[in-house]
């Protein structure tokens, strides 16, 4: 299963550019965003020159070209995830407003509204704990903050330890019959941990709460099946999948998104319009107000295409290789010390660290100089970066498309920084 | 190379030996700002000595963490400004300002600027404009904090 990464780079026209005068781009910033493949944007610009039109309303043939090409997607991102079918996915902006969704669902039933019967399990009160980790990005951080303070729910977090792994020695003491839902990432887009989602699953089970997955730097990296994590919610973008932006899914469980109340309103996701109230269509469009972001979501079925022919075990795969080649390479750097796991296996393809005194920003742009994109900052998690008592670190995260010549790049543009800055 | 007229010596030593760094006693205000881009973060304190209605800054400390954009920032603004009175300083701030939104075509001035030319290559780099700028917002706040404080 070894990638044929010389054929697959020819499929990203991008990574032919030149940036910085003249240096060829080394980009080491997928967790960020991904590039795009020549196949993802062929589509897009065939649904544009041929197919485009509203979907659902429209009575002719582009509509119906168009609602196919809409609708066809839902199937796509069903069967890939492992969904019951494709009634389970609501098309999203990106991931933080499916977070959001689920968040203001809770909210709103707790203010009354039902989703149809029984929307007794998302209501919220004091007393009532929602379960999120350290390791979060802010967008698996503050809808539960909001929804808390709106709510008088208490907001509970896993630690992470030394090691960039979930303390889960706490589960006992977090998760009990007061937790409402347990939040948490599949995989941390700083640390690379990937996480014991299905152990903390069966844990909140028991308890009877619910569990919301961030997929965001799983789902592109790895085989995910929501049946095998044992979730209730799983959320992800397309965008960090070879997909465009815009577009992003949350999957819930058909029963569930049928209790739940609605969290935008507007055309499209209502049964029945009157003047003193409205009933909603069934799941998914009870949750896809206006008119959705259709274009991308044909490219969004072109990039589940293009990564289940070449096969996400064949990714994991390789991205395997390229962490325990980029640990080993980091690990000789002077000075540089890498957060998260050692071990290859628990983590993916997102590799953050520090460089002694020399600041995330300053290296960062000595490598970007060299044509190295890659992130500085705290990666929208500001309290991990507070747990392990720095400020910001630098990210280089890789995709199907990095090579170990691009680790070496990596590696020289650090020594350059180090030079730069030496005495500093 | 780019690289060096980013980071021109200037920068750099004010990076490696910040001026007035350290927060001092007494002060009139003290501020705290991030940048939420990068967690960058500075403590700003100001002391103004009233001299017949003409405000004087009288002394600017800070501790801050950051890049070393940000940190030299801090450090030449604090020896532009200390010394001057409240208006001459906001005048240089504006000064400063304008030449980090200028998109590198401003040609900044020597005598009215100091060592703060050194930053004419940051406006180049969107990003990292934000960077050069926070002590100087920091330093506008405690400002106008102090002036209200007088009141």
């Amino acid at each position: 299963m070894t990638l044929d990464v010389a054929r697959i780079r020819k499929d990203f026209p991008i990574l032919d550019r030149q940036v910085r005068d003249g240096q060829p781009l080394v980009y080491l910033d997928s967790a960020n965003t991904s590039q795009k493949p020549r196949q993802v944007i062929e589509r897009m610009d065939d649904f544009y020159e041929r197919h485009n039109a509203n979907i659902h309303r429209a009575s002719h043939q582009l509509g119906e070209e168009a609602t196919a090409a809409y609708e066809g997607a839902r199937i796509k991102a069903a069967g890939f995830i492992g969904a019951r079918d494709e009634t389970e996915v609501v098309f999203t902006k990106n991931i933080s407003e499916g977070i959001n969704l689920v968040a203001y669902a809770m909210g709103n039933a707790t203010a009354g509204q039902s989703g149809g019967s029984g929307s007794g399990r998302f209501r919220l009160g004091p007393g009532d704990e929602i379960v999120i980790t350290e390791m979060e990005h802010h967008s698996n951080i503050v809808p539960w903050q909001l929804l808390c303070e709106r709510t008088g729910a208490t907001l509970r977090w896993f630690g992470v330890t030394d090691g960039g792994e979930l303390n889960l020695s706490q589960a006992g003491d977090l998760i009990s019959e007061r937790t409402k839902l347990v939040a948490l990432a599949h995989q941390s887009n700083v640390l690379g941990t990937i996480n014991p989602v299905r152990e903390i699953a069966d844990r909140a089970h028991a308890a009877g709460a619910l569990v919301l997955v961030d997929a965001a730097q799983s789902v592109p990296h790895m085989p995910v099946d929501v049946q095998e994590l044992g979730a209730d919610f799983l959320g992800f973008t397309s965008h960090k999948m070879c997909g465009p932006t815009g577009i992003g899914v949350l999957w819930g469980r058909r029963e569930l998104l049928e209790e739940m109340p609605p969290f935008l309103g507007g055309g499209e996701m209502i049964e029945s319009v009157w003047m003193d109230h409205s009933t909603f269509a069934p799941p998914p469009h009870k949750f896809e107000a206006g008119t959705m972001p259709i274009a991308e979501a044909a490219g969004l079925d072109a990039a589940i295409d293009y990564l289940t022919d070449i096969g996400l075990d064949a990714v994991r795969a390789h991205e395997r290789e390229l962490i325990a080649y980029a640990l080993d390479a980091l690990g000789t750097v002077p000075g540089l010390r890498i957060m998260g796991p050692t071990d290859p296996a628990a983590r993916g393809a997102a590799i953050s660290f520090t460089l002694g005194d020399v600041h995330p920003h300053d290296v960062s742009q000595v490598l970007d100089e060299h044509g190295v994109a890659v992130r500085a900052g705290h990666h929208c998690a500001w309290p991990l970066h507070r747990r392990y008592g720095i400020q910001a670190s630098t990210r280089a995260s890789f995709y199907l498309y990095n090579t170990t010549s691009e680790v070496d790049a990596l590696v020289d543009g650090i020594g350059q920084a180090q030079r730069f800055f030496g005495g500093a | 190379m780019r690289l060096e007229s980013l980071y021109q010596e200037v920068i750099l030593d004010h990076y490696r030996h910040p001026q007035h760094k350290g927060l001092r006693e007494p002060y009139d205000a003290e501020v705290h700002h991030v940048n939420p881009l990068c967690g960058d973060e500075v403590t700003l304190r100001v002391t103004l000595k009233g001299a017949a209605g003409e405000p004087v800054v009288a002394d600017v400390s800070y501790d801050a963490l950051g890049c070393s954009i940000s940190q030299a920032s801090a450090s030449v603004m604090s020896e532009l400004i200390i010394g001057k009175t409240v208006p001459e300083a906001m005048s240089l701030a504006e000064e400063f300002l304008r030449l980090m939104q200028s998109k590198g075509q401003l040609e900044p001035d020597e005598e009215v600027l100091g060592d703060g030319v050194a930053f004419a290559g940051v406006a180049k780099y969107p990003a990292r404009i934000k960077c050069a700028l926070l002590g100087w917002m920091a330093w506008k706040d405690a400002t106008a904090q102090a002036l209200e404080e007088q009141k």
